[in-house]
């Protein structure tokens, strides 16, 4: 059973490399962007699985259940995806006026383009 | 009355399942957007409503069963939508309905 | 059987995110994404956390993918570059997550009832919650009560996205979205091109709109709360927008005016915690709102939700009509 005690945490860090590596090595910055959300998105899976009881229910107070998941991580995961999705917005924000300024989105030829970096 | 409901549920459960994994094996395998499509919406509609259905008739007449026919009757509305504008945009931009099927991938 | 369902949804995550990884147009990554942060949704109930999944369903599938999309109808649609010195990054990633898995080996199994993260302060919670805060679902008085300042921080994060938003893009681009159209000639297609969706979408935003009212209000006793209602009704207004065009999606609500409402939550909230604190309590202590704490702490949830969820529809309705305006300026 020892695969089933830990594979959650070890897809997520799978996921959380995968989306590293995505941010990583890819020029584009849309691209980017998606790599961090993966990341993100990993590291909640890591959170909502630490807060799972066998057995138990959703925090939702019923009659006649006696075991519950955790509440606390998912109060936390909950603030943590709005908070995500707002990055994801001013990010993509300034990708709009990078476009703007030079024409294009990947990284190297921005870097071609501008003289200060 | 109770096995007879049960066997009915996992029939149509079995069909939907299977009707899934069509839809998904003619999405890679069918040459043609418009026959894709075709394969996405026999899931969409087919698998989607025979689930459903299993669904329900495992609840009985409780609420979980009024909220699954709404979500039924949603589906049933804007997955077929869905398509259709699918079909339309790809028509519109100069897709063709009926290439040959073999030079086309 | 748990185990199985966990076990084949984590797979199908790691194959999309190797997928994400090696594809290079745009279009079908986004795509990807969006299936993927459906997956974790479900994921998130398979794991009892139903608040969580109808959180990443409504805001993660549903608002990132709409920007992600509005973004590369502005910008390009393919990835030009290739992979920069993918072998160095190879291994600063395997070497990062053996380093992170050595770590998970100490961790508790999953789903262990013993595990120290349910030991301190989450059986307070959900013993004495019902009697302290009221209502049934714990994740809702947790988050509106035990923790009220993080949601209130959580607020202002959103509102301080919408105002940068606002900031780089602004709100005179925005105005002059209709003007730029005639200027270049474009007038909007002819409405009865499009006659099923026309009549699918009328029959079904008041319904949307009704559902994310019911979700608002219902987030006591079930899964919702602020945060999705607020979504689902962006989304209805978003739905509109993308069928009839963004000048009469904006002539429903003006750019302006959504600033002001969504400024409206954050002042609601924080309304209240001054307002408690002009009362005699502390801050955020819904205790002494009425003459009867569970009361107080009622009507506290009640009018912060309202907040959270005033925000957070106009900052997301805010961001979209941003992003659509930009659109205008290539053409």
């Amino acid at each position: 059973m020892n695969i089933g005690a830990h594979y959650n945490y070890w897809v997520a860090i799978f996921l959380m490399m995968t989306g590293f590596y995505i941010v990583i090595t890819h020029g584009n910055l849309i691209k980017k962007l998606i790599g961090l959300n993966l990341f993100s998105t990993s590291v909640f899976i890591l959170y909502i699985s630490l807060g799972k009881v066998k057995g138990g229910s959703a925090p939702i107070a019923a009659p006649g259940i006696e075991v519950y998941s955790n509440p606390l991580p998912h109060v936390l995961i909950l603030t943590a995806i709005v908070v995500g999705v707002a990055t994801i917005a001013v990010g993509l924000a300034l990708v709009l006026l990078i476009y703007d300024r030079y024409g294009t989105i990947e990284e190297d030829e921005i870097r071609l383009k501008d003289d200060s970096l | 009355m109770e096995s007879i409901l049960n066997f009915i549920s996992a029939l149509c459960i079995g069909l939907g399942v299977f009707l899934g994994i069509t839809g998904a094996v003619g999405i890679v395998r069918l040459p043609n957007f418009f026959t894709r499509l075709h394969a996405a919406s026999v899931t969409d509609s087919g698998c989607a409503f025979l689930i459903l259905s299993g669904l329900m008739l495992q609840s009985g007449f409780s609420i979980p069963t009024l909220k699954l026919l709404f979500i039924l009757v949603f589906l049933l509305i804007t997955s077929p939508t869905a398509s259709h504008a699918l079909a339309k945009t790809a028509l519109d931009c100069g897709a063709e309905p009926t290439p040959h099927p073999y030079e086309e991938r | 059987m748990d185990l199985v369902i966990d076990i084949v949804l984590l797979t199908f995550l790691g194959i999309i995110a190797l997928a994400i990884n090696r594809i290079d147009k745009l279009f079908c990554v986004i795509m990807l994404s969006g299936l993927y942060s459906l997956l974790c949704a479900s994921l998130f109930v398979t794991m009892d956390a139903v608040d969580v999944a109808f959180t990443e369903a409504a805001v993660g599938t549903g608002i990132a993918t709409v920007l992600l999309l509005s973004t590369i109808g502005a910008t390009d649609t393919h990835q030009r570059s290739a992979p920069h010195r993918p072998l160095l990054a190879l291994l600063v990633v395997c070497t990062t997550g053996a380093i992170l898995i050595y770590g998970t080996m100490d961790m508790p199994a999953f789903g262990d009832p013993e595990a120290p993260v349910h030991q301190h302060v989450a059986p307070r919670y959900l013993e004495e919650s019902q009697q302290e805060v009221g209502p049934p679902n714990i994740v809702t008085s947790i988050l509106g009560s035990y923790r009220g300042i993080d949601t209130l921080g959580e607020v202002v994060v959103i509102f301080t996205a919408g105002l940068s938003v606002v900031g780089l893009i602004g709100f005179r681009g925005m105005q002059k979205y209709g003007d730029r159209q005639r200027a270049a000639g474009i007038t909007k297609d002819d409405m009865d091109e499009h006659l099923v969706l026309r009549v699918v979408i009328k029959i079904f935003i008041p319904l949307i709109l009704l559902f994310a009212l019911y979700v608002q209000f219902h987030g006591d006793y079930g899964p919702g709360g602020g945060f999705q209602a607020g979504v689902i009704f962006a989304s209805g207004f978003i739905f509109y927008t993308l069928m009839f065009g963004l000048d009469k999606g904006m002539r429903v609500i003006a750019p302006r005016v959504l600033g002001y409402i969504g400024s409206l939550g954050v002042l609601l909230y924080g309304g209240v915690g001054i307002t408690t604190m002009l009362l005699g309590g502390n801050f955020l202590d819904y205790d002494v709102l009425m003459h009867d704490p569970l009361h107080g702490q009622h009507l506290g949830i009640f009018l912060i939700e309202l907040g959270i969820g005033i925000t957070v529809f106009s900052i997301m309705l805010l961001i979209f009509f941003a992003f659509s305006s930009r659109k205008g300026l290539r053409q």
